[in-house]
């Protein structure tokens, strides 16, 4: 069996490049895709940890099964939000959206 | 199963989510121009939850309900009912904004956040949180950017979206590593699992890093703060005035409930980590403090330093300690929420938010220049109003818990705090507006905002004279924790 290690560094490499993915990007919507890959990485880490634990416990299922609902809606969220911005500014790049510093 | 102790657990909530529908219903049959209306049911409606909890559903002995999701206790329950009370004033503020005073969805998206906050207060399981601090925070992000058709405001609720959605990535990815560890989402488990040693040093070290990431922003503490001034100053005035008082608090219980009831035994390093935290973002907030011009983001610098303030009760990891951050919020929940509704009747009329626009308001409206007085004195920490006895009970605790330093750096910081809080009154009091008779230029209250205002100023000079009653119950709310 692939030992439970794997799985944890997956989940951290996938969560580090989700991170570089919203630090580096400018676009808004890639900007959501690394934010997505950093809850996907979670996931990864739950679905692994109620494995190679307590299967009986199914606390890291409902909880992974949680995540996923709320990253939905978060991403819901957030589309219709870099909508109503494109509309008023044409532009989805976040270095553009400075109307307000310091 | 459904006991009535589970009932009664959460009960607030129920009610809160009755008064959500209530809404949804009645609403559309309303005409257009009665739609502010909802404002009155919404904060009607808080207030009788409010009644109906008390008197029914009031916690004794804390239990874990609902399958260990939930903690009914004191320390839930009276963070409840700030929240509750925030939320009533907030829903009275909305009203007679007309971007957002005029639309039932303000009002339940309101209710949702609420909703959220009284979860985030109560629960006792990794899960639970994670659940509620999201359900409070979407509809925190749509409220930010209410208003479609003005730049700030969507560029404010665009930044808040992406920087909350990160930072909760991170605590949850600090969540999962900590069910990783112990196998537990339960908190009190964990204290027992870390009691007997489950867990290396390095690895609870990394974890609270990381759980810290997410409730730093919540509670906007440096260096999580970026995004506080830009959504402050782009939301609409009373989402910015729930956000920074209601959020926030919200975002202390939680840290609160975490680091007291879960890691109390990592408490010598955490401390130390969080003391440094909390003398860092008093200085940065009081010193981009001082040079702000707009007053929504002097008063989102300054709530930063406020976070800073209250950093030190959690800091001092003891009942005294405990104890001052409820009563700091307490009352910073009355000040700030004062403070951003003057804003808000004040920029109805003028549509000025520039501190210099508020030159001579104490002869064009004398009350409102009086409320402001109240408000910014207390959140310098003059007596006597609520902010002061708040900041003596939070510096007590940190000395008593041998942070002498952090005190005198704490201390420091309210003297260049009240700098900048004169600074305004300067303009409010003492300058006129040039080649203007102020006489002639009244800042008319209307009533929501009239008994919005009122209400809070008396509570900001309540919490400052007869705060025993307050303080008594803050302690019998932080007893839950030990």
């Amino acid at each position: 069996m692939v030992p439970l290690s794997w799985y944890l560094i997956f989940a951290a490499a996938l969560f580090s490049i989700g991170l570089f993915g919203v630090l580096s990007r400018r676009n808004a919507v890639a900007i959501l895709l690394g934010i997505e890959l950093m809850l996907n990485s979670v996931n990864v880490n739950l679905a692994a940890f109620w494995r190679y634990g307590d299967v009986r416990m199914m606390t890291g299922q409902v909880f992974a099964i949680i995540v996923f609902a709320v990253a939905a809606a978060e991403v819901a969220v957030g589309l219709a939000l870099v909508i109503s911005v494109y509309r008023r500014r044409n532009t989805v790049v976040a270095d553009e959206l400075d109307l307000m510093k310091w | 199963m459904f006991t009535s102790t589970m009932f009664a657990s959460i009960l607030p909530e129920i009610l809160i989510l009755v008064l959500g529908i209530l809404i949804l219903i009645v609403e559309p049959f309303w005409k257009e121009e009665k739609r502010r209306n909802v404002g009155w049911l919404t904060t009607g409606g808080l207030l009788a939850a409010m009644v109906v909890s008390f008197l029914f559903a009031r916690p004794g002995e804390p239990t874990a309900t609902l399958g260990g999701m939930v903690r009914f206790d004191w320390l839930g329950f009276f963070f409840k009912m700030l929240f509750m009370f925030a939320g009533a004033a907030t829903a009275l503020l909305f009203m007679d904004n007309e971007k957002i005073g005029h639309r039932g969805e303000a009002y339940l998206l309101l209710l949702a956040s609420l909703l959220g906050m009284n979860l985030m207060a109560v629960s006792a399981d990794l899960v639970m949180l994670y659940l509620s601090i999201e359900t409070t925070s979407i509809p925190l992000y749509i409220l930010s950017g209410f208003m479609l058709a003005d730049d700030k405001s969507t560029e404010a609720g665009f930044k808040y979206l992406l920087f909350g959605a990160m930072t909760s990535a991170f605590m949850l990815y600090g969540f999962s590593l900590v069910f990783g560890f112990t196998g537990t989402t339960d908190l009190y488990e964990l204290a027992e699992l870390f009691k007997a040693g489950n867990l290396p040093l390095t690895a609870a070290l990394g974890v609270l890093a990381l759980i810290l990431v997410g409730l730093g922003f919540k509670t906007s503490f440096v260096p999580f703060h970026f995004w506080a001034p830009d959504v402050y100053e782009g939301a609409p005035t009373p989402v910015s005035g729930f956000l920074s008082t209601a959020s926030k608090a919200a975002g202390f219980a939680v840290l609160v409930r975490l680091f007291f009831v879960a890691f109390p035994d990592f408490g010598v390093s955490w401390t130390v980590t969080l003391a440094i935290v909390a003398a860092v973002t008093m200085t940065v907030g009081n010193l981009l403090t001082l040079q702000q011009t707009n007053i929504k983001r002097l008063l989102a610098y300054s709530s930063i330093a406020h976070a800073g303030y209250t950093l030190i009760g959690v800091v001092a990891l003891s009942q005294l300690g405990a104890t001052s951050v409820v009563f700091y919020l307490a009352a910073y929940i009355l000040t700030n929420l004062l403070a951003f509704g003057i804003v808000m009747a004040f920029s109805r009329v003028t549509g000025l938010e520039d501190i210099k626009d508020y030159a001579g308001l104490s002869r064009r409206s004398p009350w409102l220049a009086l409320m402001m007085l109240a408000a910014f004195l207390s959140l310098a920490g003059m007596p006597p109003f609520g902010g002061f006895v708040a900041k003596v009970f939070v510096f007590a605790a940190g000395v008593e818990a041998g942070y002498v330093w952090l005190v005198f750096v704490g201390i420091v910081n309210s003297i260049v705090g009240v700098y900048y809080y004169l600074n305004v009154l300067k303009y409010v009091y003492l300058y006129r507006m040039p080649n203007e008779d102020e006489e002639n230029l009244p800042i008319p209250l209307t009533r929501p905002y009239a008994i919005a205002l009122t209400v809070l100023a008396v509570g900001v000079i309540l919490i400052g004279t007869v705060f025993a009653p307050w303080f008594s119950w803050s302690g019998a709310a932080a007893l839950n924790l030990f």
